[in-house]
């Protein structure tokens, strides 16, 4: 990988990172960077096309379709499932006609397969421990949480991808971050994440694969841990990984492309070897308390701009002069916000909950545990948006669907939704949302959008409230 | 990929840190299937505001690009490549680049030039000082010149000559075919394929 200059002496034991890329080594010379090969290509409609266009003007073929998977999801309308947009629906239809010539195969919308990229992957059992997974989406980094090494690359390298199943990398930096202690109840593990990027900063991790360990990281479910991997590129991490144990496991076993019989074995063997020695070492080490932890939201521009729920809007005079505090003036400008406001005052008029951060099963109980029996209060947009039409159809047997939409949220079908802006579901200009997504960066939502990141039992609560809220600051039903 | 050997130029000042690639091209114009024609799209909500300094008419003609630290963060989308060079930028300044731009950069012809802050910091004021002060990029000395300052940057060789050769990687890749079938061939039988399951 590009962000890392040096290449690194292995110690005596190593890392899961480092086990996992040493497996994926197809050549190594020295002073160059390493072929490294890919073992799950994922694909979507965006960053895929001119890739393809380069295939073609090279005279190049694919070079493994069964090692690639490709989804519609970013442009999807996630209401009516009919692209208007005449330049959406073209790129749509070129990712079709791509997957068709080159024969790849691709979940369209309106197919039970079909969902968020980074979703799919997970749900059809196709994320495995110890893999390498690409994609041309820098959320990627989402599949580590099954202890693979997963990362975006650029349209460039998707090209290369295909063509080659391979890409030419400098080995990065490794980086461990321990979480000590237990979450609290009601804390999730978005919260920790974005307590996280508020204390190591959007750039803090750049260069580096990290590692979440520890305590509270084996306490969270897969769930928990995607959501938690999802956002490492928010700190500048090139990926983020989990080591696999019986949680991973308990959720694979089963999966439509999950080994089976004498092959399961085999795979856990190989997948309970992946753990980071005991003499190994990271390059970096960054520690963080659950414990202290508490629900947090962002009030800026950026990820690492994020304070705890019980907190005010920070001052940025309070900042060291320069950088930060320039950065903090002009976010809260964009905002609409005073310095001095507690968090908790502060009004929404769209409430989003989705995305390949929180758009999964346990994401969507979390919220309908606390939306049930309420009501969405006056003025306020509700929409909730499943990951995968998979979700989408499990909380549907599961009833979720009737408890959103008898308190007034919009229940759709799957897609990037208002993650970012390139299908109808946006935020028009000066609008508010407290969103489950990843970015709060400026217009990313729409044009003029103004984006609190929350959890998912923080949007359930703030649209019952109106404003950012808790559970806790709900009235008993 | 063309060649880049020594770019000289002038630059602009971008005073601002975490600038993030929904900036430098909004999502909107991601519906493209085209690689060119990004540069109108460069900064469009920024270039609304006519105080921007890409709206300055004493840069008008700047190719680098002089940024605060953490530029390109966000996502993977090659179209800011695209948008910066097609807009006419060679080379991006910054103390510190986000890992995935910083890759697609080194694809797209556009020269991530990483120097430390205190060094970004000198040139900004330079470069606003005088607008029309020549800032030369010198891709075979490592180096970037402009008025007194000289100052090294980073580079691995390997990197660096294919930017001085424009060679496109996938081509070298090919190269080495035998070694990606034999790897292929031991690969674990467990690991899965994206073949349709019943
Ligand atoms: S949900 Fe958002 S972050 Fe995730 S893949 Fe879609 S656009 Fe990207």
């Amino acid at each position: 990988m590009q962000g890392a200059e040096t290449q690194r002496e292995t110690p005596m034991g190593r890392t899961l990172a480092e086990k996992v890329w040493d497996a994926h080594v197809v050549r190594r010379a020295e002073g160059e960077p390493d072929l490294v090969y890919v073992d799950l290509h994922l694909v979507h409609e965006v960053t895929s096309p001119q890739a393809f266009d380069g295939l073609r003007l090279a005279g190049r073929g694919v070079r493994r379709p069964d090692l690639t998977l490709a989804t519609e999801d970013h442009n999807v309308p996630t209401g009516s499932l009919v692209i208007e947009d005449p330049v959406s629906r073209k790129q749509v239809e070129t990712l079709r006609a791509n997957c068709a010539e080159f024969g790849i195969r691709l979940h369209s919308m309106g197919d039970a397969g079909q969902g968020i990229v980074h979703v799919i992957g997970p749900q059809l059992g196709v994320t495995q421990p110890g893999m390498t997974i690409v994609c041309g989406d820098s959320h990627t980094s989402t599949h580590g949480a099954f202890g693979a090494l997963a990362f975006g690359i650029g349209t460039s390298e998707v090209e290369h991808v295909l063509a080659t199943q391979t890409l030419q990398l400098v080995r990065p930096r490794t980086m461990a971050v321990t979480v000590t202690g237990q979450l609290q109840p009601g804390v999730t593990s978005k919260d920790l994440v974005l307590a996280l990027i508020a204390q190591v900063g959007t750039g803090g991790g750049q260069g580096h694969v990290v590692e979440y360990r520890g305590e509270a990281v084996r306490a969270l479910s897969m769930e928990g841990r995607m959501t938690v991997c999802n956002m490492s590129i928010e700190w500048g991490a090139r990926a983020g990984m989990i080591a696999p144990d019986a949680t991973t496991y308990a959720y694979l076993q089963g999966r439509p492309h999950a080994p089976q019989g004498a092959d399961w074995d085999a795979a856990v063997a190989a997948w309970d070897a992946l753990a980071t020695d005991a003499d190994a070492e990271y390059d970096a080490e960054v520690f963080l308390d659950a414990s202290a932890v508490t629900p947090f939201v962002t009030w800026g521009t950026n990820p690492g701009q994020g304070v705890a729920l019980g907190a005010d809007v920070p001052d940025p005079s309070s900042l060291p002069a320069g950088n930060e505090r320039e950065a903090a003036e002009r976010a809260l400008a964009y905002m609409g916000l005073t310095a001095g406001t507690p968090m908790r005052e502060i009004a929404v008029d769209t409430v989003f909950l989705g995305s390949c951060t929180n758009g999964r099963m346990e994401d969507l109980r979390a919220a309908a545990q606390v939306v049930k029996g309420r009501k969405v209060a006056d003025g306020i947009r509700a929409m909730v948006v499943p990951g995968s039409m998979l979700v989408k159809l499990q909380a549907e047997q599961e009833g979720l669907d009737k408890v959103f939409t008898e308190a007034g949220f919009d229940w759709r079908n799957a897609g990037c939704s208002m993650c970012l802006g390139m299908n109808p579901d946006t935020l028009a200009p000066g609008e508010r949302s407290a969103s489950t997504s990843n970015r709060n960066f400026e217009g990313r939502q729409g044009r003029g959008g103004r984006t609190h990141l929350v959890s998912p039992e923080v949007a359930a609560a703030t649209a019952i409230r109106g404003r950012l809220s808790a559970p806790s600051d709900l009235q008993e039903v | 990929m063309d060649p880049f050997t020594t770019h000289v130029g002038h630059a602009v000042p971008l005073r601002r840190s975490d600038v993030d690639t929904d900036q430098i091209i909004p999502s909107d114009w991601l519906k493209r299937v085209e690689r060119t024609g990004f540069g109108a799209g460069l900064f469009s909500e920024w270039r609304e505001d006519p105080a921007f300094v890409l709206n300055d008419a004493r840069y008008a003609d700047a190719s680098v690009l002089v940024a605060g630290e953490n530029f390109g963060t966000g996502s993977s989308r090659e179209h800011a490549v695209w948008a910066l060079t097609d807009f006419g930028f060679r080379a991006v300044v910054s103390s510190r680049f986000a890992d995935i731009f910083r890759s697609n950069a080194l694809k797209g012809g556009l020269l991530p030039v990483q120097l430390p802050a205190d060094v970004v910091d000198a040139l900004m004021a330079a470069v606003e000082a005088d607008p029309a002060l020549q800032v030369t990029v010198d891709l075979e000395a490592r180096e970037l010149r402009a008025g007194d300052l000289v100052a090294a940057f980073p580079l691995d060789h390997i990197t660096r000559w294919r930017h001085m050769e424009g060679l496109a990687d996938i081509g070298l890749t090919l190269r080495q075919e035998p070694d990606i079938a034999a790897y292929e061939a031991v690969r674990p039988p467990h690991l899965p394929t994206t073949a349709p399951v019943a």
